[in-house]
């Protein structure tokens, strides 16, 4: 089946969707994610979606979710990478993703998530 | 049934092609108060091309009928000409009476041509009506839509114009609004601030409505979805230049900027912009 890979960096996991996200995948990556946050004893998440050119409010509340998930299990999230159409949309469609700290590149993502673990 | 009279009305127009347009030409004359902006010889020579090609059409198709192809050199001429005449500003009147001031010389020679004749009078004068109808509407249709086309390149430059990204400082961009922001412009404003983003990776954007004349509820609504799109990009948004009558109007209407940071001057935010990256501006120390 397709997975979206979670890539370990130290104590951040890297996650970079690059495929088109549909609803059971988006399923899938929260299943794993929050499963490797616990076994990794993860301090941050970082959520790469340069590569996502359509979002739905499925999508967007998952991004949200999975942002509260980390909270929970006390990791960080940072969603770096947006695309301004992306950035557009979502806001259009209601969701300000409060709550879900944002960068604009995976460098600044990284710099913002150290600083937070320091 | 009626190609015999329309070949008429073609070879009537061939034969008196010169007297036709001296006679145009003078009505054209009269009628046209904007003699400052056209010549004679132009018109002399826009006129001749014009009843040449409707001729031609005429002995071509046989019937008045504007679309079919045989009318499309009358067609391009006409547009051309009504086009050029609407950039230079000319009424809507102005530009169709190039084609109606060619009724009366044409009836008055069909007049004398079938003066012994009423049903064929009636018959071509029939024609030739419908003919500069049709050319006339043509005329105004077009004149209609290079207009529109004008406006509304207008109303695209003025959106390009009127919002600026500007680099500040290294990571600091600045936005000065200036003129009412609708849901429109809220949308290229807000494009055109995250286009910038991407390109400078810049964390701070300062939002200037000094010169936003009024700020109402939806206009509060648009500047927060401008500010939660930047922030989603990873880059924070001051919002300054508060004149203090918006100030109070915003608090009137219980518009909730809390969630923003907000300063008075563009200095202040700027101020502020600096402090956040890190960076500090001092003056020199005066000399000794």
């Amino acid at each position: 089946m397709e997975r979206i890979p979670i890539l370990r960096m130290g104590r951040q996991l890297l996650v970079t969707i690059q495929v088109d996200m549909h609803d059971q995948l988006a399923l899938t990556l929260q299943d794993d994610l929050t499963r490797r946050i616990v076994a990794d004893k993860a301090k941050g998440v970082l959520i790469d979606i340069s590569s996502l050119d359509v979002v739905d409010s499925f999508i967007g509340r998952m991004i949200s979710n999975i942002a509260a998930m980390s909270r929970v299990l006390d990791a960080k999230t940072v969603v770096v990478g947006m695309r301004p159409a992306v950035a557009i949309t979502l806001v259009e469609l209601g969701l300000n993703l409060e709550g879900v700290r944002t960068a604009l590149n995976v460098e600044k993502g990284m710099a913002l998530l150290q600083e937070a673990d320091r | 049934m009626k190609a015999n009279e329309k070949s008429g009305l073609a070879g009537i127009l061939r034969a008196h092609e010169a007297e036709i347009l001296e006679e145009w030409q003078k009505e054209q004359s009269a009628g046209q108060p904007r003699r400052d902006q056209l010549n004679d010889a132009e018109i002399r020579a826009a006129s001749r091309e014009f009843l040449g090609g409707v001729v031609e059409a005429l002995n071509a198709s046989g019937a008045v009928d504007m679309r079919s192809d045989a009318w499309s050199k009358v067609r391009d001429l006409l547009a051309e000409l009504s086009a050029s005449r609407a950039r230079q500003g000319f009424s809507p009147t102005e530009t169709a009476t190039f084609v109606f001031s060619l009724k009366r010389p044409l009836f008055g020679l069909l007049r004398k041509e079938f003066a012994n004749d009423a049903q064929k009078l009636g018959d071509e004068t029939w024609n030739a009506t419908i003919l500069i109808d049709q050319l006339g509407l043509f005329t105004a249709e077009t004149f209609q839509k290079t207009r529109e086309q004008v406006i509304s390149r207008q109303q695209r430059e003025l959106l390009e114009l009127s919002t600026p990204v500007v680099a500040l400082w290294d990571d600091i961009l600045a936005l000065p609004l200036i003129g009412t922001l609708d849901s429109g412009r809220t949308q290229v404003v807000m494009e055109s601030l995250l286009e910038r983003v991407v390109e400078t990776g810049a964390s701070i954007a300062i939002i200037d409505i000094t010169g936003v004349p009024t700020v109402d509820t939806l206009v509060a609504q648009h500047l927060m979805k401008t500010v939660a799109a930047a922030r989603l990009m990873g880059a924070d948004c001051i919002i300054s230049g508060i004149r203090p009558q918006i100030a109070q109007t915003i608090v009137h209407l219980g518009v909730d900027l809390s969630a923003v940071t907000t300063k008075a001057s563009l200095a202040d935010a700027f101020a502020v912009a600096l402090d956040r990256v890190g960076a500090r501006i001092v003056k020199n120390a005066a000399p000794a």
